[in-house]
């Protein structure tokens, strides 16, 4: 049996995304009633942390920024001290649909983890060079060490069961890339089961997506950098530097 | 060797030590951190009254210009000093950022709570 919305928790990291915040937590509350949503506001300097709370979410305010990883493990802990089962991770600048939320729980009967991923038939996503070599170079690899198919490894729309709860509260990295490709290597190790399910993204309502060659370069060695060391990294190590 | 340039040598050693040791008095430098340059200082103060030590090690070791044992050892040293001062400020962004969550948390939870409080007065009046 899926898990129910009521024992959901919605977390939403935001930084500097007064534009779109209160739209995306006014559509979660309206295709998914009774959810609560926490929206992690990292350290923003804008007026996100007030556009949420008028929009009528739960907000925690971080005193910096501290990246997606940051924020997320936030997210966990408050959902594991106030008696959430799952959590949803949606992005806050509206690429993520919520309608897609029941799918991603219904996924969850019989996995730790759900990512909702671009490639699998629905909706259009199209990236290219050092980039695209990065993703796909990440899918092969966390594909083999989960023990899944999974082609959207750096999707942020994740639904996480109990298990990942629990461990994520203590152990959700904060580094670059962290909250995508370390933290599945940190679940395959704790014996999770990933699953992915097919989801359709839109643009974004705000910003844009970077098509720089040397940025996608510097990406690309960053990401392969961050598996290794995730993979070779001491079991011990990894609850320690959560907790330290 | 001038005479000027051995005196030279200790009192650089001396102050170098002077100041570590100032610091470490005055609670501005923890030991763990002081202890490096404390060894450093020291070893620079043997060979700057004692330069035939240094000639005798480098003979021991096989360097073949003296100096560059001593440009060796610094670096090494200051190598070693980086890599802990790395390592520490690893740990110190760790547990900053714990403490930046439960903050957050924490902060959160006061806010409920005065909602609550303001909630339940209201009622009352």
């Amino acid at each position: 049996m899926p898990p129910s919305l009521a024992r959901t928790l919605i977390v939403m990291p935001a930084y500097n995304e007064e534009a779109s915040v209160a739209a995306v937590v006014a559509e979660v509350h309206e295709k998914l009633p009774g959810t609560a949503v926490l929206v992690v506001d990292d350290g923003s300097l804008d007026a996100t942390a007030r556009r949420a709370h008028d929009a009528g979410a739960l907000v925690a305010r971080l005193p910096f920024n501290m990246g997606v990883g940051g924020a997320m493990r936030l997210g966990f802990q408050y959902a594991l001290s106030n008696g959430y089962d799952v959590v949803v991770q949606i992005d806050s600048d509206g690429q993520h649909d919520p309608a897609a939320v029941p799918s991603l729980l219904e996924a969850l009967a019989d996995s730790d983890i759900a990512i909702g991923a671009r490639f699998s038939g629905e909706g259009q996503y199209e990236v290219r060079g050092p980039r695209k070599w990065a993703m796909r170079l990440l899918s092969v690899v966390l594909s083999r060490i989960t023990g899944t198919k999974l082609n959207d490894t750096t999707s942020g729309f994740k639904a996480n069961g109990p298990r990942a709860v629990e461990l994520f509260a203590r152990a959700y990295p904060a580094e670059y890339l962290g909250d995508t490709v370390e933290a599945l290597v940190i679940a395959a190790r704790a014996q999770l089961k990933v699953s992915q399910t097919p989801v359709s993204m839109r643009p974004r309502t705000t910003g844009t997506p970077s098509h720089n060659p040397f940025k996608s370069a510097v990406y690309l060695a960053r990401a392969f950098l961050a598996l290794v060391v995730a993979v070779i990294r001491p079991r011990h190590a990894i609850t320690e530097t959560a907790i330290a | 060797m001038s005479l000027l340039s051995y005196i030279f040598g200790i009192v650089a050693a001396l102050v170098t030590l002077a100041v570590v040791i100032e610091m470490l008095r005055r609670g501005r430098m923890r030991e763990r951190h002081a202890i490096w340059w404390l060894i450093a200082g020291t070893l620079a103060l043997i060979i700057g009254v004692f330069p035939q030590i240094l000639n005798w090690l480098s003979e021991l070791l096989g360097v073949g210009l003296p100096v560059n044992l001593v440009f060796f050892v610094s670096i090494a040293v200051l190598f070693l000093v980086c890599i802990q001062h790395s390592s520490e400020l690893t740990q110190l962004e760790s547990k900053t950022r714990t403490l930046a969550e439960r903050h957050a948390i924490l902060q959160l939870e006061v806010e409920q709570l005065k909602a609550h409080v303001a909630a339940l007065t209201d009622g009352k009046d």
